[in-house]
């Protein structure tokens, strides 16, 4: 089973008595590209939230890349491999594109502590190296992010998870706020993933967008996982069936 | 596409252009002030810039040169430590009465024991404090900055209570502290060296004579200062930490920033230029008071808000800063030249601090309107 880069047993978060995830089984292969989709309140942001560390899982295993893992915190998460485009922008405004790519990891010229030496050439060069291979566009990257679209942002917000994915790709409605050119743009970044064997989740409400881009989809309703089906073998009418509960009703109650 | 319309509103802005860097606005403003001290003058037949004494024309007022600069150097200092506060998201109150605590404090250590050939009047300790090597005053005040603003920043960082409360609070304290140091007394007659801290010839000395500049200490250290942290806000990491901070916090903490840690050390910082600044004041001026430091705060931030920081945080320099105390000590003088009343400094002075946020904003406006 060494194909196997994620897998969650019986993962549960609940918030006080809400249960938000109930008894979630997952499994994400290698260089599969794996569609999370269910109604707002489903548990799709929950469940990334457990396994990026984000908040701490009620019960449950995570197994990452061959082994049990229990992460401490995002950044815990982060340098194990699994790199997370949050729904909400993880970028600071004040900051250039190269600031916030290196965000939290920054290159140096030499280390004191906190008063480390920046390498802001070298910093500046891979931020350009990696806007190529995602073809994002950027004119100019040494400006404030503040003063770009939300288009040029959330690309800036892919790249920079694009650029150090290593083992897991997480992205939590990278379109939702785009418009057709700049979704376009995101999805090319994803394909590109997909080419460099990059395994990913994608959060999306765009079924559309999903089966131009996905292996699988998985569906939550719920809080529950209620189907887990190749997107060969379904169409969008399935997918909805089961989103609002017109299949699947009877399954949840024995799982 | 040298313009884009995009997002709310279709605001518009040329991506290519790079932001002009909001300090040179700072700048024009400085020159603008001058030169209208200068007009003023000359209505006068004197002149803001030049001696014009003894019919000496067109010599350039050093003098006033150097009061402007030793005018604003020790709130200047207090403001560099309040600027890095300020980018970080955060705001520091007690700095002003941390100055007058620190002063109280270090004087104590800093007193001589004999004041023309009688024991010293204003004794706070008994003859093992007197006399003391100049470094231990020293090394007491530099104590006295990092506990006040560990604590800071602690309170900050791990409690969660708005700065504005926290340092509210160490305000408060931190001036009865200075009050029930010696029951209200001023503490004075501290020994030749400790004296020297301010009121020798730092430059002079480093430059063998070269640049001598006499009683003009404080300038310097607060010119040393500046530079030093200007670099670590814009080469190193902790700057680049604190402007992600301020900018924004949850997106910091994402990125794996230490955030708590990273706020107790700049709050600890600020501690520490306050207290550089009590004890070059108290050395200037060769006694400590109570009241010492009071509305210091204040000045800091009014020179941080001059500079075009942003209270919000993520915003703004230590450049900015040191030009906005240019501002404000310009403005002094510059009343002082045309011989405008005190009061009407103080209603200007504010009037100035309100302008220049009034003019930064809509100045914002402009840019994103393009």
């Amino acid at each position: 089973m060494s194909d196997i880069v994620l897998e969650t047993r019986g993962l549960t978060k609940r918030y006080g008595g809400v249960h938000a995830l109930e008894d979630a089984d997952f499994i994400l292969r290698a260089g599969e590209h794996v569609a999370v989709v269910g109604d707002n309140g489903a548990g799709k942001s929950t469940f990334v939230r457990q396994v990026t560390a984000v908040e701490q899982k009620t019960s449950g295993q995570i197994f990452f890349d061959g082994r049990e893992v229990e992460f401490a915190d995002p950044l815990a998460a982060r340098e194990a491999g699994i790199e997370t485009v949050f729904q909400t922008l993880a970028l600071a405004d004040d900051l250039d594109v190269p600031s916030n790519l290196f965000l939290g990891r920054e290159l140096f010229k030499w280390r004191f502590g906190p008063f480390s030496w920046l390498d802001r050439k070298a910093m500046r060069d891979r931020t350009l190296e990696a806007l190529k291979t995602t073809a994002v566009k950027i004119p100019n990257v040494d400006n404030p992010i503040r003063n770009m679209s939300g288009g040029q942002r959330q690309c800036v917000s892919i790249a920079r998870t694009a650029a150090f994915a290593s083992k897991l790709v997480i992205m939590d409605e990278p379109t939702a706020a785009l418009g057709v050119q700049e979704t376009a743009q995101v999805e090319n970044i994803i394909r590109g993933l997909k080419e460099r064997g990059i395994p990913m989740i994608l959060i999306s409400h765009n079924l559309r967008q999903v089966f131009d881009l996905v292996d699988r989809i998985v569906v939550f309703r719920r809080g529950r996982i209620v189907a887990s089906l190749n997107r060969d073998e379904t169409d969008g009418n399935d997918i909805v069936s089961y989103i609002t509960g017109v299949k699947g009703g009877a399954d949840v109650a024995d799982a | 596409m040298a313009q884009t319309t995009h997002g709310l509103g279709g605001l518009k802005y040329d991506p290519t252009k790079r932001t002009r860097a909001a300090e040179w606005n700072v700048f024009f403003a400085l020159l603008l002030i001058v030169f209208i001290f200068e007009v003023l003058n000359r209505l006068n037949g004197s002149s803001f810039l030049f001696n014009m004494r003894d019919n000496v024309d067109a010599i350039f007022n050093k003098q006033r040169l150097d009061i402007m600069i030793l005018q604003v150097a020790i709130t200047g200092i207090i403001a560099i430590g309040v600027t890095q506060v300020i980018i970080l998201g955060g705001i520091d109150l007690s700095s002003g009465s941390l100055v007058g605590a620190t002063a109280m404090i270090v004087m104590s250590f800093a007193q001589t024991a004999l004041v023309n050939g009688n024991p010293n009047p204003k004794a706070i300790f008994g003859d093992w404090a007197m006399d003391l090597p100049v470094i231990v005053p020293i090394v007491v005040g530099m104590g006295c900055g990092v506990l006040a603003g560990v604590v800071n920043g602690l309170l900050i960082a791990y409690t969660r209570i708005p700065p504005f409360i926290a340092t509210l609070g160490m305000m408060v304290t931190a001036r009865g502290v200075a009050r029930w140091w010696s029951n209200g007394q001023p503490v004075s007659f501290p020994t030749e060296s400790y004296s020297h801290l301010s009121n020798g010839d730092i430059l002079g000395t480093l430059t063998f004579g070269a640049l001598p500049w006499p009683g003009q200490n404080p300038a310097v250290v607060f010119v040393v200062l500046a530079i030093l942290f200007h670099v670590l806000m814009t080469r190193t990491v902790y700057g680049k930490r604190s402007y992600a901070i301020g900018s924004n916090e949850a997106a910091a903490r994402m990125s794996g920033i230490n955030v708590d840690r990273h706020k107790v050390l700049v709050y600890t910082i600020a501690g520490c230029l306050a207290a550089v600044a009590a004890i070059l004041l108290t050395s200037k001026n060769l006694t400590a008071q109570a009241g010492m430091g009071v509305m210091y705060e204040l000045d800091a931030i009014a020179m941080a808000v001059i500079g075009g920081i942003s209270l919000s945080g993520g915003r703004g320099s230590i450049l900015g800063t040191v030009l906005g105390a240019m501002i404000f000590s310009t403005i002094i003088s510059g009343f002082t030249s045309i011989r405008l009343d005190a009061y009407y400094q103080e209603m200007v002075k504010g009037a100035i601090i309100v302008a220049a946020v009034v003019l930064d904003q809509w100045r914002q406006r402009q840019r994103a309107r393009g």
